[in-house]
């Protein structure tokens, strides 16, 4: 009797203390994703007269422009997280590796500290450099490098800027943190051996960081690929950005069953690119997630 | 260049950090082919010297050469020497013939020789066929071997070992001293090994140096160190040994006449010490120099003979030992003998212990 009651006692702490990750999951993510899919397998075929079918997903198929908008923002986004990647690799070598103690702490926190700011307000910042009145445009004019104003704004570049500046600390410190379990012993016994630092980087630091790398490229994949702010406000209202495009189908048109489809595509999208990144680099989503 | 020139010389080797001197002009040489050991306590410099030798660290001054070339400013990676780790620092993201096969990958060599040099190191180190395996698939012992066989497949000049057999159990510990005295034999390569265990340098050993405070003590062969170690420290740290504070009070020749700070008097002989009447003195006696006799007749006359008590009996096998209190009070640690004479020793018996003059060390008190 008494260990049954205990043991019953303990099973409902159990569900007491996953009901919030349940909830959360059920309530704010399968939930709202059934919805979605319901709606977007729906053709409107007259005032409130809707049939199931594929039709907006056909629409997708159809025009150029969705896809075409699909496969720049995939594409975009994976420049974007490569550059993060070629950026965040040496800051975070350089925080785990060759600093100690209080200069760690301190580089790891100005990593952190434009972070207190909230995005929108970091993407004005960007955008004050960057407009045709701002900080370059005037530096460069008053210099005498350029005879008149030059907007640096609106374009693929300063999508790419935001982005990665946007990102980059979420690929710093997964890639601190598995860097900093790296032995230097091993460095050492590399150089040792005859090791270059190249060929030391490529056959003990990289292996070693995979776990980190492909974590913090998951992240950032994902953070470029669902944002919408960025790409708007540094690209402008041509920035062709798809989750542009899915806020006009549900704000601008009231379209939301194309809306969720294309919303649906994105998914596939992102879990299809983050799939095939895990079966090049050979890692497995809970070995790299769950490490850091 | 004849083949006999050693292998490693140090001529007044320096490290200073900001503000401590790490290595004090430390100059030896290390013969080619032979065991070298540098034995010390922690924090004694060893490991700053070892990480010279290997490039890690420059030094402040002096001059480092191994084959006769000086490596002043040669990186680690283009010197001619190979280290195997504390923690060994074996890749684990690579397989055993992958961690073996890296230096050889390199220096460029070519795919399926390098193939034939792992299989064939790793069969020299008793382990064939182990090349497909994981690092962590491998137990203690092994994975040591393997660290050997990752440096000596690129056949360096001199080989360094920083306290290699640390991480692993007794047993094993005590085994690996005797393996890897053979490889080095196998090998017919110089090994440079540091360890703070001297019975690791004294039973692998050609040669020990025993170092203290960045300092090289004394060089020479095992039993000269534990026979007749030239200072005070030496003497305590090699082995073990009682220490008897004392006063000379009497020299005639080498026969030094001594009074404890107890009061017991003593004869030493120690030809040498440079020690005049009323100089502190400290005097070092091993256990099994101590004779143990039920009767005081026992003893020959030269013998420095008194009455103890015994304190407790310590049995360790064939190390077991007494602990006997002497007259003064002072707690003395004698080896049991081994013949079965007085084994039945219990707490509160009364012993005889003797000594021979000749087997006690006898040194100038430190800042005196």
């Amino acid at each position: 009797m008494g260990s049954d009651t205990s043991n019953h006692a303990s099973k409902f702490g159990f569900y007491l203390l996953l009901a919030p990750i349940l909830l959360w999951l059920v309530v704010l993510i399968i939930l709202p994703h059934v919805g979605l899919f319901v709606v977007s397998i729906s053709e409107k075929v007259g005032p409130r007269e809707y049939e199931t079918g594929l039709g907006n997903y056909a629409t997708f198929f159809g025009e150029p422009l969705y896809w075409r908008t699909f496969a720049r923002t995939a594409i975009m986004s994976v420049l974007a997280t490569a550059l993060t990647l070629i950026l965040g690799f040496p800051i975070a070598y350089y925080i785990a590796k060759l600093t100690r103690g209080r200069t760690k702490n301190t580089l790891f926190l100005m990593c952190m500290i434009p972070f207190w700011v909230s995005e929108l307000v970091r993407t004005f910042g960007w955008m004050i450099l960057l407009r045709e009145t701002g900080v370059i445009s005037t530096v460069l004019q008053r210099t005498g490098l350029i005879s008149g104003p030059v907007e640096l704004l609106y374009n693929d570049a300063a999508i790419m800027v935001g982005l990665v500046y946007t990102s980059i600390l979420f690929m710093v410190v997964p890639l601190v943190t598995t860097l900093d379990s790296l032995d230097d012993s091993l460095i050492e016994a590399g150089y040792d051996l005859g090791g270059t630092s190249t060929s030391i980087l490529r056959e003990i630091v990289i292996p070693h960081a995979m776990p980190g790398i492909v974590s913090g490229c998951i992240v950032v994949f994902m953070l470029s690929l669902g944002n919408y702010l960025t790409p708007i406000l540094l690209g402008g209202k041509d920035s062709l950005w798809f989750t542009g495009m899915i806020y006009t189908q549900f704000i601008t048109r009231f379209n939301w069953e194309l809306g969720s489809a294309l919303g649906f595509l994105l998914l596939a999208l992102s879990s299809g690119i983050v799939f095939l990144g895990l079966k090049l680099s050979k890692q497995s989503l809970s070995d790299t997630m769950g490490r850091t | 260049m004849s083949n006999t020139d050693p292998d490693l010389v140090c001529r007044d080797l320096t490290k200073d950090f900001d503000d401590f001197r790490a290595v004090d002009h430390v100059s030896f040489e290390v013969p080619r082919g032979s065991f070298f050991s540098i034995l010390g306590p922690s924090g004694c410099g060893k490991t700053t010297l070892l990480r010279m030798i290997a490039g890690f660290q420059s030094p402040t001054s002096g001059d480092l050469r191994i084959k006769g070339k000086s490596m002043i400013g040669v990186p680690p990676n283009k010197r001619p020497v190979s280290m195997v780790f504390q923690h060994l620092a074996l890749f684990p993201t690579m397989n055993i013939g992958d961690n073996v096969g890296f230096g050889l990958r390199q220096r460029g060599v070519g795919r399926a020789d390098i193939a034939r040099r792992v299989d064939e190191v790793l069969a020299r180190v008793g382990l064939p066929g182990v090349s497909a395996r994981r690092v962590d698939q491998l137990s203690g012992g092994q994975k040591q071997r393997v660290a050997i066989a990752r440096c000596m497949v690129l056949e360096p000049d001199v080989l360094l070992l920083d306290e290699p057999l640390g991480a692993l159990d007794l047993k094993l510990r005590e085994h690996m001293k005797v393996e890897l005295k053979s490889l080095q034999a196998a090998f017919n390569t110089t090994f440079v090994y540091i360890t703070h265990d001297q019975s690791e340098a004294l039973v692998m050993s050609d040669n020990i140096a025993v170092m203290n405070h960045g300092r090289f003590e004394q060089i020479g062969a095992p039993h000269e160190v534990y026979h007749a170690p030239d200072t005070a420290f030496v003497a305590g740290f090699v082995g073990d040994a009682n220490r008897i504070d004392a006063k000379v009070a009497a020299v005639n020749g080498a026969m030094l006449t001594l009074t404890s700070d107890a009061g017991t008097k003593m004869k030493v002989e120690a030809a040498g010490a440079g020690l005049s009447v009323g100089q502190d003195a400290q005097v070092f006696l091993r256990p099994e120099a101590i004779e143990l006799s039920t009767s005081k007749d026992s003893f020959a006359e030269d013998r420095n003979a008194s009455q103890c008590t015994v304190n407790s009996v310590l049995f360790n096998g064939a190390n077991s030992s007494v602990i006997v209190r002497d007259a003064a009070g002072n707690l003395i640690s004698v080896a049991m003998p081994q013949t079965g004479t007085i084994a039945d020793l219990r707490a509160g018996d009364t012993v005889f212990t003797g000594w021979r003059p000749d087997k006690a060390r006898c040194y100038p008190a430190a800042g005196a």
